[in-house]
């Protein structure tokens, strides 16, 4: 190199630097998605509404941790944290899943992501592992401090950190079953508009209009309708899959029929990402 | 060693329309105009050599390589500028780019490093950390630029790269595109339905009409000399006309000029005294070029 202090005109250089693969860009696309989930790297606008939710999730968490610590006898379990916030977590989907797919598709960048290496199936896998990261950790965060709130306050030592481990994983899981059945729905109507107002608008209804339904199945005579009311609707349906799969006691009465929900689940959740990547195979077709 | 070639490439599309039809085609490096009227198949043969979609019957190669299966090779070494608008508003350009370096496989670092020289060469480096919904539309044409040069192209393919521009942006659009032909070493393909702005910078044209090649040549051949002399006179160009007449020249009148065939060298001469006997005013005369637009004129009055 010459002497400091003298700027040349380097020209255009060429870059023979390595060029990392398919998997790289995934990474990259999950990574970029996760903190746009949280409005990093984004205009102070986007930030507000992540992190409103957030505080008010860490604020509940906080208050949560105070007085299970303080009153022995309030029983307050993590999958009833996320059970009591399910309205959260929808307008937190609403706002997210847009912000994520839609925006992609109104400013017409899909042909330069497809232009490159990347593939239909890359960029729905990216975001929907960023989407579902990003509702996780809404939950998995506020649980992990009620965690804490509970093993700093434990009078039975070791063993109560213990115990409250394992009250603390199947509450993680539970958070992950939410995280993965809201993340699929809320992409997939998200995808089919390049409108962020209508693809919240879509999921809000998704969920609004699915919750009467339950209320109907649910006070027919029959006991078979009752106790498979809970399918019809996304929210109800996750509290069944935790009722029979975690053993979860949440009130809602599912009989035996808990692997028909747990089926479900996984059915809805498959269903609406094979439709997302024929969505995306045809639009990365141009 | 040709960059593209493609054999009897064809493409029909569901429904019996089809794109393109048995083009067969050598390009070589260089700054490559590809013209043709909307849907002529322009954009379709874009798609075919990014592996977007794969062609009917035919073949297709990219630097000697299939699109269709040897995907990533090729779009590592093909940078991709839309015809339509791309670009997200509330980003800034330089975040933009370097997120769209990463997509092709830079590292982090790299990725940063490049998108802040490509902007530099596009001339946006000082409004890089500006929005870019706050962009004139010369701007956003210019980060469309930026994010197909970022990560090291060998060919570049612009679909209509001065779309929306004005004179002045679409003179400076051209004139970037030359530089990156000629002093980058890239190859470029530049897609367009002006024929007049690619014929100024490109080294060779590519013509499709329908879907079919009209004509692929280096522009040097196809703006060639042709033997037609024009001949303008101030005044007594009837009196000039009825000399060459009677001197065997089958001359033809274009407004004030004559145009008179040239069968040899000695003609021209020829000519030339017939004007000095007459005493007339020369005011010109030249050998007439062919015009790349005749191209396209041409071929139209032979289908009628």
């Amino acid at each position: 190199m010459s002497e400091t202090g003298v700027i040349h005109d380097i020209g255009y250089q060429r870059y023979e630097g390595p060029r990392l693969g398919r998997a790289a860009a995934i990474k990259a696309l999950y990574v970029h998605g996760l903190r746009a989930a949280y409005g990093l790297g984004r205009p102070p606008k986007a930030k507000i509404f992540p992190w409103l939710v957030a505080g008010v999730t860490l604020l509940i968490a906080v208050i949560l941790a105070a007085v299970r610590s303080q009153v022995p006898e309030f029983e307050f379990t993590y999958a009833q944290f996320d059970d009591s916030l399910s309205w959260l977590i929808i307008f937190f989907v609403a706002i997210l899943a847009p912000s994520l797919v839609s925006r992609d598709i109104r400013s017409g960048t899909l042909p330069l992501y497809f232009s490159r290496p990347l593939r239909a199936a890359d960029y729905v896998l990216a975001k929907f592992l960023a989407m579902v990261s990003a509702v996780w950790l809404l939950l998995g965060v506020p649980q992990f401090i009620m965690f804490l709130g509970a093993a700093f306050t434990t009078d039975k030592g070791m063993t109560g950190v213990w115990d409250e481990v394992r009250e603390l994983v199947p509450g993680w899981a539970y958070s992950l079953l939410w995280a993965l059945l809201f993340t699929s729905i809320g992409l997939l109507v998200a995808s089919l508009t390049g409108k962020q107002a209508f693809a919240a608008g879509g999921i809000v209804a998704i969920f609004l209009m699915t919750t009467p339904v339950v209320g109907v199945l649910a006070s027919l005579p029959a006991s078979a309708a009752n106790h498979l009311a809970f399918l019809a609707s996304p929210m109800t349906l996750v509290s069944g899959v935790g009722a029979w799969a975690l053993g979860n006691d949440i009130g809602i009465d599912i009989g035996r029929y808990g692997p028909i929900y747990g089926i479900e689940a996984f059915c809805l959740i498959t269903a609406c990402l094979l439709l997302l990547l024929a969505r995306y195979r045809k639009v990365a077709a141009l | 060693m040709n960059i593209i070639a493609t054999q009897a490439l064809t493409k029909t599309y569901g429904g019996g329309v089809t794109a393109l039809a048995d083009l067969s085609v050598e390009v070589e490096p260089g700054v490559i105009g590809l013209v043709g009227a909307n849907g002529a198949g322009k954009s379709t043969f874009i798609k075919i050599m990014l592996g977007l979609i794969a062609p009917t019957s035919g073949t297709v190669r990219v630097f000697g390589l299939d699109p269709v299966t040897e995907t990533d090779k090729v779009r590592a070494r093909v940078g991709y500028m839309p015809e339509n608008d791309c670009l997200p508003p509330d980003m800034s350009a330089s975040e933009f780019v370097t997120h769209l370096a990463r997509m092709s496989g830079l590292p982090a670092t790299a990725a940063r490093e490049r998108a802040s020289e490509a902007l530099r060469h596009v001339g946006l480096y000082e409004e890089r950390y500006r929005q870019i919904g706050g962009y004139s539309t010369g701007m956003k044409q210019r980060v469309k630029l930026a994010q197909a040069l970022v990560h090291d192209p060998d060919l570049l393919l612009l679909d209509e790269p001065t779309n929306g521009l004005d004179p002045a942006g679409r003179d400076a659009m051209l004139g970037l595109i030359q530089r990156i032909g000629t002093d980058f070493g890239i190859s470029v393909v530049v897609c367009s339905h002006l024929l007049g702005e690619v014929e100024r910078i490109c080294d060779s044209l590519i013509a499709i009409q329908a879907g079919r090649l009209l004509r692929a040549d280096r522009i040097s051949s196809m703006t060639e000399a042709s033997d037609v002399l024009a001949v303008e006179v101030s005044e007594g160009t009837e009196e000039l006309a009825a000399r060459l007449t009677e001197m065997g020249f089958p001359v033809s009148r274009d407004g004030r000029m004559l145009l008179v065939p040239l069968d040899s060298d000695a003609a021209y001469d020829r000519i030339l005294r017939a004007v000095a006997d007459l005493e007339l005013n020369l005011h010109r005369l030249d050998q007439r070029r062919h015009r790349v637009a005749e191209l396209f004129t041409k071929k139209e009055t032979a289908d009628v």
